[in-house]
């Protein structure tokens, strides 16, 4: 092995912005996290209104649902960036992709819808799931009492499945933090875009990803803790669907 | 747009897009799909184990894993090998592997925590009464894993290993990031050499859109034909 360790390299200024390499590192996790907060926010609403729909009596609204579901499922994400970064405004009016290609941000506006699109098709299965584990009987319960459909799914149905769907909500969410990365490939200076280019302004490749590494596992651990504490503070007392 | 949507480039290219570009992302699948689930059930099979080093080791990898993006692991892999492989075969300077090497070892490596825990849940799922009849006809634990649990644990989890290989196949087209050429990087060279990247990207993608939907279908008839979970 030939490899130089060189862990102060972190403190080295950095030729892309005013500051240290760990500066630069830092800025990234920044994007990262704007980046993932922006596009679940999307996924969240997204999905829940598609995944709702799934569980609908009409049969076109399922229909729908599962179209959308298969449609973004079914193609990889990186994929899906280039189709909303390289075709979308090829296939706009011409006036409408020009001014979508100088958009300062393109890249971040990008990779906010098409990671929010794709992680939406997921919470929209997840959140389906969760109303088709309740019993019959609630939405049965509901309507006798004379509610109207969205009574029933406003007041009855959804602060459960919400709920039940917390945990599998949970790795979306960190699945989106993680699939920001791919969005380098469209050139979002997120965390492992700046340790690419810090491996190669400095060379230091193994300091670079172990940083990047550090910083995915951190993440993981505040957010999984984070979101603990959340299935904790809502668990309905009985129902058995919180931690123990 | 300079020009209206011109299919020539997609027909022009298609041997390389499938016969370089396809045979590498399948034979990536294939071969980090059978890889990964090889090694995804040592450590399904470490994790359940009574030995608290290797429960403790392998629940540890498999966290480890599932915490990063796939796409720093690619990076990681694409660097750490060339290390690697000089320190096994005592060079002075990192060796160049190839590129499907390369890419193999990374998949299979990454793809093994995530097989581990669904045939983990395969393993759980059956019942202890099997283990312990397998015990009362005297087989050795070895045996009992072997001959006993593993089968019904396979078969109980096969669609959803199947479903994980269809993910996997989609996950190969992040190789496009360290230039590789599977489907996406043929697609995205063709594009970038003739400026028709518009054309080639929604090909690639109705590509990867039909295999994989037929693909779904397909284990989600398995699944209802032999009851499991898909």
């Amino acid at each position: 092995m030939t490899y130089q360790w060189h862990w102060s390299v972190f403190l080295e200024r950095s030729p892309e912005e005013n500051g240290t390499y760990l500066d630069t590192l830092l800025l990234g996790l920044q994007t990262t996290l704007a980046t993932a907060a922006a596009a679940w926010i999307l996924a969240l609403a997204l999905g829940s209104l598609v995944g709702i729909l799934g569980t609908l009596p009409s049969k076109s609204a399922r229909v729908l649902t599962a179209a959308y579901v298969e449609l973004f499922r079914n193609v990889p994400l990186l994929v899906q960036l280039f189709l909303w970064y390289f075709v979308l405004p090829e296939m706009l009016p011409f006036a409408v992709g020009s001014w979508l290609k100088q958009l300062p941000d393109a890249s971040f506006v990008t990779a906010v819808i098409g990671i929010g699109f794709f992680m939406s098709a997921r919470v929209a299965e997840g959140v389906r799931a969760g109303i088709e584990a309740l019993p019959a009987g609630q939405r049965l319960a509901g309507a006798a009492l004379g509610l109207t459909t969205a009574q029933v799914y406003r007041h009855v149905l959804l602060p459960q499945a919400f709920r039940l769907t917390l945990p599998p909500l949970t790795s979306e969410l960190l699945n989106t933090i993680k699939n920001t990365s791919v969005a380098l490939a469209i050139g979002l200076a997120e965390v492992m875009a700046r340790a690419r280019a810090m491996q190669e302004f400095s060379f230091q490749v193994f300091e670079a990803f172990t940083a990047a590494t550090l910083i995915y596992l951190a993440i993981n651990l505040v957010v999984t803790l984070l979101m603990r504490a959340l299935e904790r503070r809502v668990a309905m007392p009985g129902s058995g669907s919180g931690p123990p | 747009m300079t020009s209206r949507f011109d299919p020539h480039v997609i027909l022009d290219s298609l041997g390389y897009l499938f016969l370089e570009g396809m045979a590498f992302t399948l034979m990536l699948t294939i071969l980090s799909g059978i890889g990964g689930i090889a090694l995804g059930t040592l450590l399904a099979l470490a994790r359940l184990s009574r030995r608290p080093l290797l429960r403790v080791g392998a629940g540890a990898y498999v966290n480890l894993m599932r915490a990063l993006p796939l796409v720093l692991v690619i990076f990681w892999f694409y660097f750490l090998v060339p290390y690697a492989a000089a320190w096994l075969i005592g060079a002075s300077r990192p060796v160049s592997v190839g590129s499907l090497t390369a890419a193999l070892i990374t998949f299979v490596l990454f793809e093994a925590a995530y097989f581990a825990e669904i045939v983990r849940a395969g393993i759980q799922s059956v019942p202890r009464e099997q283990v312990m009849a397998g015990q009362a006809l005297g087989l050795k634990a070895r045996q009992v894993t072997a001959h006993i649990v593993l089968p019904q644990a396979f078969r109980n989890v096969l669609p959803l290993l199947l479903t994980q290989t269809i993910v996997l196949f989609q996950d190969t087209s992040l190789v496009y990031i360290v230039s590789m050429t599977d489907f996406l990087g043929a697609a995205a060279k063709i594009g970038q050499r003739d400026g028709r990247l518009v054309e080639m990207y929604l090909f690639v993608a109705v590509v990867y859109f039909l295999i994989s939907l037929l693909a779904s279908h397909a284990v989600r008839r398995l699944a209802g034909r032999t009851g499991a979970p898909a």
